[in-house]
């Protein structure tokens, strides 16, 4: 469907959209106990610079492993991905380079779905836009295995959804074209919000992120995840964080980064969320920074996700296990 | 002619396609596809905030807008430090309608406005009738490129009296708006705006300075139903109409009916009361008629006697001017002479049928009856 065409028919959904198939598990449960898991990369020191892939490659592979519990990155690729066919990959390439997904970080995970998942089909990296994916250095591609497109090119899907107060019309990746997302966020402060991490990161889903940022996101931020074809679909967050930003965001601003060297991941997005909250926080701290709060941006977006109302996982960090691989 | 503007939009802005293709013809109009940016303009109203921030001070939103970040609006970017628009010239809809259909009942009376729209809006109404474009952004939609000399040109040559700036919400046009409404009063075009009234004082005292005509729609008469219905606030609505007022520019108000939300008997009451008080008794005030639509089609059409209610609490209130709006031959779309109390405009929706004004003044009784009637 053209993007002119479904302006044309604006009809409007008040319920979800149907979801393809997606048989992982969702953490959602405030009584349960979700993981975030980081691995470091001790030798990367230089701030803005791309990861080596290879490394990058390893990085994920432990942390995946050490996610699922399984001995073999095909058991931790099945148990993430269940029986999705075609996976979608949602980078952040919102500030350009610096604090903002690599192709060499998304390549190697690339890599390693192609090697270690047979199911899969279709690979689709998709963001906002052709050009910020070029600004990011990503190659677009329209066709083959593995495409790599923005939505100003792939349109959204012609029904609108409404999930709290706002309605929008949501990526055709997201809603006709892929079984299962993985989130790739980065990991950096954000003036309006508080931090942009994963749960901000599906602001490039939508085609009005605009309409999102009022009270600093809250109840926005939530609300768009809770929509039910995101929340279906997004089987993992994994987060790119070689370098991080503590201040000045969401435009890379190197003289408040740090070399932090991580991968994170999660299933659960509020989780991971959380934890790269309160990095955040003890970094602003360390650099005599006010809190977020303190700034007038506290992300309460997070403890709003994790809500009776919204149950997307898990904000409380008694709650959360956190496992550094060393 | 006759399309309404719901009519207009579900057509796949085809009609408005058509309208600029035309216009680009006689004026070299250039189309710019989805994915295409008009080139940017820097914006003005706006201020360096903390870092590379900007605050915007067109709206009362006051966004405070992050490097490479848009405001709420969708169409104000900050670019390195600086803010710009994306939307100046960059028209997405374009039409000739009758000056009735904005409404204007008190303004040349019988005319057409070539009424022009850019995309994007600084509220977000649960129920608009237009958020195929007023809720994109400029990118998301193929645009024509109109400067303002064009704009005036291709009103001049239709034969418009006016050039109406409507459809999504003008106030997010504004630098594109003032300068088409410069340029054509020089022809002798007059200007209307039809917005949300979401405006700062400064921006809209200038701005009245090249209007000739302000329709505001006045979403309710409750800070909580601005808040969760429209994401805006009614407090600089008010303030703005009284701004309008006091600048002299003639305006008309229009209250969506929207059952359930916004039409109860106190809050009719108290808004007729306010605009008694404090706008005057000569002000116009429609009271329309709400339909299903965008996040709102759950509810039903507005039924006839909850406007009627509001046409009587109105002229309880001494309402000089009240009308019932989007129900086609209602008697209450004519306008009638508070003084003698015969029609002196008498219209069946969007037609004219009989003026009976002399010089602004009552045909029967001679008394005068506010407007722009020439």
């Amino acid at each position: 469907m053209r993007r002119r065409r479904f302006f044309a028919h604006g009809l409007l959904i008040l319920a979800a959209c149907k979801s393809k198939t997606s048989s992982a598990s969702r953490v959602g449960d405030e009584s349960q106990v979700s993981r975030v898991i980081s691995a470091r990369d001790p030798a990367y020191s230089k701030i803005g610079q791309a990861p080596d892939e290879q490394v990058a490659g390893e990085m994920i592979a432990r942390v995946l492993r050490e996610l699922t519990g399984t001995p073999t990155l095909q058991e931790s690729w099945r148990a993430i991905l269940g029986n999705a066919k075609v996976v979608g990959l949602k980078p952040n390439c919102l500030s350009g380079r610096g604090v903002a997904s690599s192709p060499a970080f998304v390549n190697a995970l690339c890599r390693q779905l192609v090697d270690n998942y047979p199911g899969l089909e279709k690979i689709i990296i998709w963001e906002r836009s052709d050009k910020d994916l070029r600004t990011c250095g990503f190659e677009i591609r329209t066709s083959g295995r593995i495409m790599c497109l923005g939505n100003d090119r792939g349109g959204y899907h012609q029904d609108l959804i409404v999930e709290g107060s706002i309605g929008s019309l949501v990526s055709s990746f997201v809603v006709d074209q892929c079984d299962a997302l993985i989130n790739l966020p980065v990991f950096k402060d954000h003036g309006i919000v508080g931090i942009s991490v994963g749960l901000k990161n599906y602001y490039g889903a939508v085609h009005n992120p605009n309409k999102y940022h009022l009270n600093h996101g809250d109840p926005y931020v939530a609300d768009l995840n809770r929509m039910p074809v995101i929340r279906s679909k997004n089987v993992l967050s994994l987060c790119e964080a070689f370098t991080a930003q503590y201040e000045g965001g969401p435009p890379f601003m190197p003289q408040w980064s740090w070399p932090a060297g991580l991968v994170l991941a999660s299933t659960d997005p509020v989780a991971l969320d959380r934890v790269c909250w309160r990095t955040i926080e003890e970094k602003r701290k360390e650099k005599g920074l006010p809190t977020l709060a303190g700034a007038g941006r506290e992300p309460t977006y997070i403890l709003t996700a994790a809500d009776s109302e919204h149950r997307l996982g898990q904000a409380d960090l008694k709650r959360i296990k956190e496992i550094v691989l060393t | 002619m006759s399309y309404s503007r719901r009519d207009f939009f579900c057509r796949g802005v085809c009609l408005a396609a058509l309208a600029v293709a035309g216009t680009r013809k006689q004026a070299g109009a250039v189309t710019r596809r989805p994915g295409d940016l008009i080139p940017p303009r820097e914006a003005d109203y706006w201020e360096s905030a903390e870092g590379q921030r900007v605050l915007c001070k067109l709206c009362p939103k006051e966004c405070r807008v992050d490097d490479l970040e848009r405001g709420y609006c969708g169409v104000r970017e900050n670019k390195g430090g600086k803010y710009y628009t994306h939307i100046y010239g960059a028209v997405c809809a374009a039409h000739s309608d009758p000056i009735e259909k904005k409404p204007f009942f008190h303004f040349l009376p019988g005319t057409t406005a070539f009424s022009i729209a850019t995309v994007g809006c600084n509220m977000d109404c649960a129920f608009c009738q237009n958020w195929e474009i007023s809720q994109i952004r400029p990118e998301q939609m193929e645009v024509y490129y109109m400067p303002p000399d064009e704009v005036a040109g291709y009103a001049v040559t239709s034969g418009d009296k006016s050039i109406a700036y409507t459809y999504t919400e003008p106030v997010i046009f504004y630098e594109f708006m003032y300068d088409c409404a410069a340029a054509s009063r020089t022809r002798g075009i007059r200007n209307v705006m039809v917005s949300n009234g979401y405006i700062q004082e400064k921006p809209l005292r200038k701005l009245c300075g090249v209007m000739d005509g302000i329709k505001i729609d006045l979403k309710s008469y409750r800070e909580k139903y601005y808040q969760e219905i429209c994401a805006g606030e009614l407090a600089p609505v008010l303030d703005a109409l009284q701004v309008i007022r006091d600048e002299g520019v003639w305006m008309e108000i229009v209250y969506l009916m929207v059952p359930t939300l916004n039409d109860s008997e106190e809050e009719i009451d108290g808004l007729c009361t306010w605009i008694a008080d404090k706008l005057g008794a000569d002000v116009p005030v429609h009271f329309t008629r709400f339909h299903p639509q965008y996040r709102l089609k759950h509810l039903p059409v507005t039924p006839l006697d909850r406007l009627e209610r509001a046409l009587g609490i109105a002229k309880a209130k001494g309402l000089h001017y009240v009308y019932v709006g989007n129900v086609t031959g209602h008697e209450s779309e004519s306008t009638r002479c508070p003084a003698c109390g015969n029609v002196v405009v008498r219209r069946v929706g969007y037609t004219i049928l009989e003026v009976s004004l002399n010089g602004g003044k009552c045909a029967h009784c001679g008394n005068s009856i506010p407007g722009v009637w020439h």
